[in-house]
């Protein structure tokens, strides 16, 4: 893990030395300042050497500037080393994310992804600048301070040694055990959360079903509970205070002791005895904030392996050493086509499909939720690879293409679309960064969006909000069909991308992609019944087995899948709505 | 869901931070009065046993080792009584700091405990408008973000100023009394500091803001890109993506490297000042002690030198701290705001009770569940009580309602159902169809007109009996992270488990719930999210069974599940009509066809009502509907 992170700060290895460095000489001058003015005491005031005071105060103030110069220059190699750090990572996760495959996507969530590219990431660089600046300072203001009492009295400083043992084993042994506390804490503190939560977007159920006071009194039950878990955790972490306090004071007691009789016995003089008791504050204050360093490093360690699990995952999918660039034809074909999501899964979601597409064909597709339509489609473009047989396009394995110029013949449609924060314009050039305006409006009319985008008062000028929030479900399903015809495919798949346009329209697309786009393989899944009929052929999926592949009219006399679906939605038990009412 | 959700930009000023911190103060000093006191006094006895330590070093050079140096025979018995009273003061301030920090857990658990439950509390209380208008997202940070805060500034901030403050008050008693010279030299330090100290804070928060912004943009890019990642693949448009992102990211670079230099910096400034200030104490302090100068004694410089460097700590610390009130009294404002947000008002006193019928046909309450259910309608007028039995009798008359009163979405509303009718409503998205279901159960309270219930004003129902009267099947369900049991149960919570399981039967549920690895006892978490779409429908349906209302409102699925389910689904939610009135937003056919009552909305008004053959007779917009739905075969 540390290897990986690593690799990512190398370009700021200068900054990340210089800063400990800096760290160091800004403590070391600091811990000179109590040596001097013991001097000023000893020297000056007890042998009555004003020219003394004046010497030493100006090497204080000496040590001060130059303690603060460096100072600075730790904050500013600091700040750069841990902000390149920051920026690094986040560079190579959003490279490394834009290789993934589809397969590598579905691992990690969307909003997981996001997590670690942005949260994560700030709190490792807020770790690295920590444990580079202030992690180097406690330790090195401990070590500097302890030689400078053993550089005054050996006798004396052993006993800041024993003390700083000591605390260090007791604070230690509570934060291990107070960590123990507080993750079961903070568990149960997300679960009331997660309640809360879920109470909050359920709120009509609980209203309709008079649940109120019920809700209240199993809320009231959680919160004593955390109420307990938290009151326990943090009662072992209050003792750090007392403890902390009680090795101070036994401390400056001993030594203003022992002190005492050693510079009464001319063995130490008064200066030095001043001196040890600053280092005293010094040593335990710097244990303390170590200790707290400690606590976040290991917060920021969950967010490291994170980082590290975008970082080290490679793609499933890779080009072929010597791709072919052109795709012929928009002619499909597979061949005993197994296929699995996760090569653990016993049952595959396909399960040895054959099928022949020839170009320029129409293909419905219909079968129920969880027939495996999409993963079917999917396999043309090269979003999954399959585990046995083969998917062919314009005659070729599709693992012989170069996969961008592929992907840029066979178009789909995601069911899931989305469109991006940016002009209408922009987010058809998507499809041809190089397309006119004149080009995109004729995609445009193809998929029937034109009549829409021309109401607007901004016409393809309009700016679309981020996701497309500003644009009913059927426009914005509109707008990726034709954001999908501008890379004018060879093959164009789309996936359930009608349902949120109404009937009317749809048959209106439809008859223009026979008119407009003849030669184009076209394949439609949907789960409307009449988006298909008129298709040259439909395959009909039931749970990952190719059921039926044949004409409506043939389908209708054998498929009894395919009956079973046409009259459940012409007989009764269709949509009554309009869908998107565009 | 409707409403506005207002951007989130910057946190807003707040309008009266001094009437916010009062009002939390008092919050938390009608419990913890007592307690609080004593932590004051604890953390009082806590600084001051600290300071006599430091003022102890003055008597012990002054007075017992500058006395001693050079005599033969050393007497230290003074100093070990003048030690042990040091150290018996310690003692109590370990033991004082110990209680105070004890003490606190509890003021400050308690108080945000006491604080989660009344928000709570009063959360269920309001009316949907509220969760119309706010979105969850910002009521969940109140629990999370703004309570967590809070907790901080409860059991940190505020102890945390308390001792700072009476450090500083004790510490500079001290000083003054030790070296009027000297006190007044480290405040001209302690000025500077401060000017320093806004010098570069103005620096280095304009860099912040800057990295506010990168940041801002950086992760909004991350977040939209990721999101429509599959589709970036689609479109192979990596190489333009990572591009753009590089552009990004190195601005955010320059501006957090900024940002973060001018706020390393200011630590090495205030230590370096503070060190100043202690050098120049150290060299004027000797030169005055050398003359004699103002009584200035070695031992006194000794003690002055530990003060001064304990002197700056409590300042920088009450300034930071003083931030910490201000974000956490930002989050009160959202605290109170929820508090004071004005709950579901229910001027309602007629009651649903069991009832039995008397021979001459009159009713009587009953304790027990009779299956006959009644309204209890106590007469305001003279105290006289009748009761009248529930048939599911609704009447709409010429009702306007608006979700903000500005803007009417149903106008002139009539409609009428008699008791055990299936009223189906139909009409395309944002008709009105959902709206008139949520004024039946009040969800929402309507603008003008009436609606009565078996004859009564709703007004006039007890919201609960209302609701209770009332079952609701979702669209979009909501279950709860609990077994399936419990969520079943949560339409009639002392049901026995057998009821769950008839009523799960007649739901069509009970099969595919013993398929589930624990069966009944399965927990779900996530709203469901290991079941399947028709499956929590059909949870859904089972909860609406088991609390067996006499008036039923669906609203139907719509094509999000595929047609093999969705017969189940229909299947059950049949079976659970059957004998109720019922109001059903449809959306198949079927149901549309075997209602009683088709009422068809356009744009907030009902354009047409009757069944179905009466309305394809009436070659209106229902023949439309149902005709343009397969003219397209």
């Amino acid at each position: 893990m540390l290897k990986t992170l690593g690799a990512h700060v190398k370009e700021y290895t200068a900054a990340s030395i210089a800063t400990p460095i800096f760290m160091l000489m800004e403590v070391a001058l600091e811990t000179i300042i109590p040596l001097l003015m013991a001097s000023i005491i000893d020297d000056g005031v007890n042998k009555g050497d004003t020219h003394h005071i004046f010497i030493m105060g100006a090497w204080m103030i000496l040590a001060a500037l130059l303690s603060l110069f460096s100072g600075c220059m730790g904050a500013k190699f600091g700040s750069k080393a841990s902000m390149g750090l920051g920026k690094n990572l986040r560079k190579a996760m959003f490279e490394n994310i834009q290789t993934y495959a589809f397969s590598n996507i579905d691992k990690f969530s969307t909003a997981g992804l996001v997590t670690r590219l942005t949260t994560d990431v700030t709190n490792i660089q807020n770790a690295y600048q920590m444990i580079l600046r202030m992690a180097m300072r406690a330790p090195a203001t401990i070590l500097c301070a302890m030689a400078m009492s053993f550089f005054i009295s050996p006798t004396l400083a052993s006993i800041y040694l024993a003390a700083v043992i000591l605390l260090g084993i007791a604070l230690s042994i509570i934060i291990r055990k107070a960590m123990k506390y507080f993750d079961h804490a903070f568990e149960k503190y997300d679960e009331l959360n997660e309640s809360v939560q879920e109470n909050v977007s359920a709120i009509r159920v609980v209203k309709a079903y008079v649940r109120e006071d019920y809700e209240k009194k199993r809320f009231t039950t959680a919160s004593q509970n955390i109420y307990n878990v938290f009151t326990k955790a943090e009662s072992l972490v209050i003792l750090n205070n007392p403890l902390m306090m009680f090795t101070v004071y036994s401390c400056i007691l001993l030594i203003s002791w022992l002190g005492a009789h050693m510079v009464v016995n001319s063995a130490l003089e008064t200066g030095d005895l001043m001196a040890l008791l600053t280092y005293c504050m010094n040593i335990l204050m710097s244990l303390m904030i170590l200790s707290m360093i400690f606590v976040m490093i290991s917060l920021s360690v969950a967010s490291a392996r994170r980082i590290c699990e975008v970082l080290n995952e490679e793609s499933d999918l890779h080009n072929p050493s010597d791709p072919v660039y052109e795709v012929a034809d928009g002619s499909i074909e597979f061949k005993n086509v197994t296929f699995r999501y996760s090569k653990s899964s016993e049952t595959p979601v396909l399960d040895n499909i054959n099928l022949s597409i020839k170009s320029g064909e129409t293909i419905g597709i219909i079968g129920g939720t969880g027939s495996s339509k999409s993963s079917l489609v999917n396999l043309i473009s090269r979003l999954y690879d399959v585990d046995e047989g083969s998917v062919s396009v314009g005659g070729r394995d599709v693992r012989d293409y170069d996969m961008d110029s592929l992907r840029n013949q066979v178009s789909v449609v995601l069911q899931q679309n989305t469109l991006f924060s940016g002009s209408i314009l922009d987010n058809l050039r998507w499809g041809d960064p190089n397309a006119t305006e004149e080009e995109c409006k004729k995609a445009c009319e193809l998929a029937c969006a034109d009549e829409f985008i021309q109401t607007f008062p901004d016409g393809y000028e309009t700016h679309i909000e981020q996701g497309g929030t500003n644009v009913s479900g059927g426009q914005k399903q509109r707008l990726c069909i034709a954001r999908a015809l501008l890379k004018k495919p060879k093959i164009l798949i789309l996936d359930d991308s009608t349902s949120a346009v109404d009937t009317a329209t749809d048959a209106k697309i439809r008859k223009a992609f026979r008119e407009a786009i003849p030669g184009t393989t076209k394949l439609i899944i949907a789960q409307r019944i009449s988006s298909v009929q008129d298709a040259d052929r439909i395959i009909v999926m039931d749970d990952g087995k190719l059921n039926g592949f044949d004409t409506h009219e043939n389908l209708l006399a054998n498929n009894e899948i395919y009956r079973d679906v046409y009259e459940s939605q012409t007989q009764g038990g269709g949509d009554f709505d309009e869908g998107g009412a565009a | 869901m409707p409403g506005p959700h207002g951007p989130r930009g910057p946190k807003p000023k707040i309008k009266n931070p001094g009437k916010l911190f009062t009002r939390l103060m008092r919050f938390i000093l009608r419990k913890y009065w007592l307690q609080c006191l004593i932590v004051v006094i604890c953390i009082f006895i806590s600084v001051l046993a600290n300071v006599q330590g430091t003022l102890f070093m003055q008597s012990l050079i002054d007075d017992y080792i500058l006395p001693l140096l050079g005599t033969e025979k050393p007497d230290f018995l003074p100093l070990l009584h003048a030690m042990t009273r040091v150290a018996i003061f310690y003692a109590i301030g370990i033991a004082s700091s110990f209680a105070y920090n004890k003490i606190m857990i509890y003021v400050s658990q308690g108080s945000i405990r006491q604080m989660r439950d009344e928000l709570f509390s009063h959360m269920q209380d309001l009316p949907i408008r509220y969760f119309d208008t706010h979105s969850h997202g910002d009521i969940m940070s109140i629990y999370t973000n703004d309570v967590d805060t809070l907790r901080q500034l409860i059991s940190q901030s505020l102890p945390q100023i308390i001792n700072s403050v009476i450090t500083v008050v004790s510490v500079f008693i001290s000083m003054i009394i030790l070296s009027v010279p000297l006190t007044i030299l480290t405040l001209v330090m302690i000025g500077v500091t401060l000017l320093a100290t806004k010098y570069f804070a103005g620096f280095s928060s304009r860099y912040f803001l800057a990295q506010q912004q990168d940041l801002g943009k950086v992760n909004g890019f991350i977040e939209e890109m990721l999101n429509g990642q599959k589709v970036v693949k689609v479109f192979t448009h990596e190489k333009q993506n990572i591009e753009d992102f590089n552009k990004l990211n190195d601005q955010l670079f320059e501006s957090a490297y900024n940002a973060n230099f001018y706020a390393g910096s200011m630590g090495p400034i205030n230590a370096q000042i503070g060190n100043l200030s202690y050098v120049l104490c150290a060299m004027i302090g000797g030169i005055m002690a050398l003359g004699g100068f103002a009584g200035l004694t070695l031992g006194k410089l000794a003690s002055f030198l530990s003060f001064n460097k304990s002197f700056n700590m409590p300042i920088s610390q009450v300034s930071q701290q003083l931030n910490s009130i201000i974000m956490a009294l930002a989050g009160c404002e959202r605290i109170f705001g929820l508090l004071d947000a004005e709950v579901e008002e229910d001027n309602g006193y007629v009651t649903l009770v069991n009832a039995t019928e008397n021979a001459d046909g009159s009713l009587s309450e009953s304790d027990s569940r009779t299956g006959l259910w009644a309204w209890k309608h106590v007469h305001q007028a003279d105290g006289s009580v009748d009761y009248k039995r529930v048939t599911g009798d609704v009447v709409f008359d010429d009702v306007d309602f608006g979700y903000v009163p500005e803007k009417i979405v149903l106008h002139n509303v009539d409609l009428y159902a008699t008791p055990g009718q299936k009223i189906a409503f139909v009409g395309s998205t944002g008709a009105g169809k959902t709206t008139i279901t949520n004024l039946i159960n009040r969800f929402y309270d309507i603008q003008d007109g009436k609606i009565r219930y078996d004859g009564i004003n709703i007004n006039k129902i007890k919201k609960a009996d209302l609701r209770h009267s009332l079952g609701i099947v979702l669209q979009d369900t909501h279950l709860f992270t609990a077994t399936v049991m419990e969520n079943i149960r949560y339409g009639k919570l002392d049901a026995t488990d057998e009821e769950v399981y008839a009523a799960a039967k007649l739901a069509n549920a009970d099969t595919f719930i013993r398929q589930l690895p624990d069966g009944y006892n399965t927990v779900l978490s996530g709203d469901g999210a290991n079941l399947s779409q028709g499956q929590r429908q059909l949870l859904a349906i089972a909860r609406a069974a088991i609390a067996d209302p006499p008036v039923l409102i669906l609203d139907e699925a719509t094509s999000s599940i595929d047609t093999r389910t969705e017969r189940i689904v229909q299947d059950g939610m049949d079976k659970l009509m059957a004998g109720r009135t019922t109001f059903v937003i449809a959306h198949r056919l079927s149901t549309v066809r075997n209602s009683d009552c088709i009422i068809v909305l356009e744009q907030g008004r009902v354009i047409e009502r009757g069944n179905h053959d009466q309305l394809i007779a009436a070659r209106g917009k229902y023949y439309q509907l149902y005709t343009g739905k397969t003219a397209e075969a």
